[in-house]
């Protein structure tokens, strides 16, 4: 087990202290015996581990893309502790035996923790309600639930997930896209790019319309709500609307959604294709202006691997998504920190405290404290990067950031005291 | 010389004009004993198309034919409705055979844009899904000038001109390759359809917009006529075909409206008694026939631009 | 692209006391010069066909089509017979095609059918005989004549193929780094052959 002594981080940006950690706990520093392993943090910030609630790890299904070791072994590259794995595997979690599988392989394989995110419907088919409570009760203790890639458009059926998992304290994350009105081809923000591309359209109306209803339902059964990557300005609007009426609401955005804007897809590239689309730089303002006020609670990274043959396709056909779990946190730093945005706390609360909250993690997000769990991320401010997408830990490669010049944030992640990435080892 | 024919905003009106009066050259070749160039001889064309279209690809084959080009039809409909062979690996493959050009055709937009970055051949865009169609644009144009020219011998641009577009602007990449060529020939472009088959964005295009076609027919001076696929009545885009016939067919009635000397086209299929009444199609000022007659000549220009020269 | 209209008989010099520069060029034939040879030409090619029957210029564009023009009008004053005239755009069949950037096709006028007719081609000046050999080709396509004669104002000699002229106005002969210049009136303004050095001498072209 570890026996790692931090010296002079500045702790969350709240002054420099030294942390130590033994078995698998931070401990008092005086404690720091000869025998002890050092690592200079002068000049890092160290944060709370991060902690993802929205990754594809693929596994069970797609090993091709992506397994839980290369993903968790991707996040904890980008300074992740724990990650929340999406249910839309094959097959899907939508079973107790499904999710304690997929924890089971976080157990034996992961990096980070691995928690399963448990499916709302049977099969992701939006008709009716998968085992909820067996997984709640199941060793994997899901809480976050999620038909995420399918909008749950059922209005009932939102009714009855919402009140049948107020029962253990669950969240229901809605994916939120009117299928009438961006259906499963829409894949560019319906606008002026989209009528010049002749490319179908995903109006920022079939995201708001879904929050706008589904905020409504959560106050009705007075139960927990969770929106997936928010997109677009007129969702921020719902959410605020929500908030002020103490609706239980809470809301993430993706960090491609914080930087990169519709433009970039007049190139037909489909790297950049991913749902929700990417909309206009007005959104993109906003987004940063909600995360800013705490409107938008989370940084989620939506981290979707493809297989290249599956994005190798003409744009309207190629797969959804992109990576995210390596360059979340430059891609935060860049837009939030350096605009003065977002303080460390701040970002340790986006990107680990709410979104442990949120998944209900007793282990993740907590202070960097004696007698806390060693879950932490040291990170220098100030070192940068030009992204190379084929230097990654992910089995695939759909990377949007490749050629950027971004933050190269973390230098070291610490997951229950072990170090799982070490930049330049 | 060009390397590419992707979009219609590719050209500049010199460029134009040089494709059309050699376009005029190509056509004498088709009232000849021996209907051959040896301009192209010795390289290799491909249609690769990956959406039905009997005529247009007989009639870019028919194009590099007469130019003496070797020209192989490939139809690859099936592939990425199974989503088997990705696109990338499907264009690779038949570069990799060695081909000067490829003359792409495909359901979805930007396909011979990605395409275009993957290959070191010249790239001919033969349609991609609702986007562009520029060969179609350039035969209309070409169509356009000859009539323009029958009482005007020696006109160059479309400056003063109207051309009216009527019908399913949203799904008709024959519609922005057209607002595209025609603009910059100067020419004044209407869009004339119901609010829902106009596409998001129109504003921004270089066109005036309107929802009334009585109100713009007596300016046209050219009344482009697109196909409506019946299917959209299921999207809502229209209720009945009643409606929109009524609404924007150009009927018999409307025929009495059109401006002297204005001329109709259409780039094919109809539906006659739809979007087009058969007095129409088939009246003395429609230049539908002439359309298609064109489309070998406009093409085998395009041919020549793209590969008679140097590489 | 040239128009094919017929030029006067005897084009004027409008331009007397032409400015060349002696160091680089140096005019071989003047507007005298090349009337004669004209006039001469025209008469030979109606004896070597017993008469205007069957007969039919075909000049290569640019300025073969002027040449063309004019023995056509030559024959009109002096014999009275009105020989039809028409223009052989040979671009596509060049055989140095693909060495250049695209170039544009000019304009083709077959003013009566080739077949079994006495198709004169008329260029204004033979060196390779690339030129001829491409409108041999052309005209091939365009039907069977009877009988092919060619007729140039100017031989410059150094053919690369096995072609020769039936009627040649003048004889010049020339070194291969020279430029042989022919300006028409009804074209540049004024009447003059002239002989400049190429200021590319690697360049040829290929006629």
């Amino acid at each position: 087990m570890t026996n790692l002594l931090i010296r002079g981080a500045d702790l969350v940006g709240r002054g420099r202290s030294d942390l130590l950690i033994r078995n698998g706990r931070f401990v008092d520093p005086a404690e720091a015996g000869t025998d002890v392993d050092r690592l200079d943090a002068d000049g890092l910030v160290a944060l709370p581990g991060l902690v993802d609630l929205h990754t594809h790890l693929r596994e069970p299904g797609r090993e091709d893309a992506e397994t839980v070791q290369s993903g968790t072994l991707a996040a904890a590259r980008g300074g992740f502790t724990a990650v929340l794995a999406m249910a839309n595997t094959t097959p899907v979690t939508d079973t107790a035996e499904a999710a304690v599988h997929v924890a089971a392989l976080g157990a034996r394989d992961g990096y980070t923790q691995v928690v399963p995110v448990g499916a709302v419907s049977k099969g992701l088919d939006g008709v009716e309600l998968a085992e909820l409570g067996l997984m709640a009760r199941s060793s994997a203790r899901v809480r976050v639930f999620s038909d995420d890639g399918h909008c749950l458009s059922d209005a009932r059926l939102m009714r009855r997930a919402l009140e049948y998992v107020r029962a253990f304290d669950g969240v229901i994350a809605q994916h939120a896209q009117d299928p009438q009105l961006a259906g499963v081809s829409a894949c560019c923000h319906e606008g002026e790019i989209s009528g010049k591309l002749g490319l179908p359209g995903w109006p920022a109306a079939a995201e708001a319309s879904v929050v706008a209803r589904d905020v409504q339902i959560a106050e009705l059964t007075r139960s927990r709500l969770h929106i997936c990557h928010v997109s677009c300005a007129e969702t921020v609007d719902v959410i605020r609307w929500a908030k002020q009426r103490d609706i239980n609401v809470t809301a993430e955005v993706a960090p491609h959604h914080l930087m990169l804007t519709t433009n970039e897809v007049l190139g037909y590239d489909p790297i950049y294709k991913v749902n929700p689309p990417l909309r206009p730089s007005e959104h993109v303002e906003v987004l940063r202006e909600a995360l800013a006020d705490g409107t938008i609670d989370a940084v989620a990274t939506d981290h979707a691997p493809h297989a290249r043959h599956d994005k190798d396709h003409a744009f309207a056909e190629a797969a959804f998504g992109m990576l995210g779990l390596e360059t979340a946190l430059a891609v935060v730093v860049e837009t939030m920190i350096k605009s003065d945005l977002l303080s460390w706390t701040d970002v340790a609360k986006r990107m680990s405290i709410m979104p442990a909250h949120i998944a209900r993690l007793a282990d993740q997000g907590r202070p960097l404290a004696v007698g806390e769990p060693a879950n932490v991320v040291l990170v220098d401010p100030a070192a940068r990067q030009v992204i190379d997408r084929n230097d990654s830990a992910s089995l695939s490669r759909n990377n949007p950031w490749h050629g950027r010049e971004l933050p190269d944030p973390v230098v070291a992640t610490i997951w229950a005291g072990r170090v799982t990435f070490r930049k330049g080892r | 010389m060009m390397r590419h024919l992707l979009s219609a905003a590719d050209l500049d009106q010199p460029q134009i004009t040089e494709i059309l009066d050699l376009a005029e050259e190509m056509s004498l070749v088709q009232g000849r004993p021996v209907k051959k160039l040896p301009a192209l001889r010795g390289r290799t064309v491909v249609n690769l198309f990956f959406e039905d279209s009997t005529r247009t690809r007989s009639s870019f084959e028919i194009a590099g034919k007469w130019l003496s080009a070797d020209v192989i039809n490939i139809s690859a409909k099936g592939s990425s409705v199974s989503k088997g062979e990705s696109l990338r690996d499907t264009v690779l493959t038949v570069a990799a055979m060695g081909v000067d050009a490829l003359v792409i055709r495909h359901h979805a937009s930007g396909a011979p844009w990605q395409a275009s970055r993957w290959i070191d051949a010249h790239v001919l865009n033969a349609g991609d899904g609702t986007h562009e169609h520029p060969t179609q644009a350039l035969l209309d144009a070409f169509t356009i000038r000859r009539h323009l020219r029958s009482s005007n011998p020696d006109l160059t641009s479309f400056d003063g001109k109207t051309v009216a577009i009527i019908g399913d602007i949203t799904h008709s990449r024959v519609a922005r390759s057209n607002v595209l060529l025609l603009t910059t020939l100067g020419a004044q472009v209407i869009l004339v359809a119901p609010p829902t088959l106009l596409p998001a964005g129109v504003d921004s295009w270089p066109v005036l917009v309107c929802t009334d076609f009585d109100e713009v027919l007596p300016q046209a001076d050219v009344v482009m006529m697109l196909r409506v696929q019946r299917e959209r009545m299921s999207g809502g885009y229209f209720p009945t075909p009643r409606e929109y016939t009524i609404s924007y067919g150009l009927t018999r009635p409307r025929l009495e409206m059109m401006k002297p000397g204005a001329a109709i086209c259409h780039p094919g299929p109809m539906n006659r008694g739809l979007e087009i009444s058969a007095d129409a199609a088939d009246a003395a000022n429609s230049l539908i026939l002439e359309q298609v007659a064109a489309g070998v000549s406009v093409r085998m220009s395009v041919l020549y631009e793209l590969l008679g020269g140097a590489e | 692209m040239s128009g094919t209209g017929a030029p006067q008989a005897r084009p004027e010099d409008p331009t007397p006391g032409v400015e060349v520069d002696s160091t680089t060029s140096r005019v071989v034939l003047d507007a005298d010069q090349i009337a004669r040879a004209c006039a001469r030409m025209a008469h030979q090619i109606l004896e070597a066909n017993r008469g205007a029957e069957g007969l039919v210029l075909m000049g290569i564009p640019t300025r073969g089509v002027a040449v063309a023009h004019r023995l056509a009008t030559v024959m009109d004053e002096v014999e009275g017979v009105r020989v039809p005239v028409g223009a052989l755009d040979v671009t596509t069949y060049r055989d140095d095609l693909r060495r250049q950037p695209t170039r544009a096709e000019g304009h083709t006028h077959l003013p009566v059918e080739v077949d079994d007719s006495t198709v004169v081609l008329v260029d204004d000046v033979l060196y390779s005989g690339r030129t001829v050999r491409a409108a041999l080709d052309a005209l091939g396509d365009l039907g069977r004549p009877r009988a092919v004669r060619l007729a140039v104002l100017v031989d410059r000699g150094h053919r690369e193929l096995p072609i020769r002229a039936d009627h040649v106005g003048s004889y010049i002969p020339t070194r291969t780094g020279e430029h042989v210049s022919v300006k028409l009136a009804e074209i540049d303004g004024v009447n003059q052959v002239s002989i400049e050095q190429s200021s590319d001498p690697g360049r040829r072209e290929a006629r």
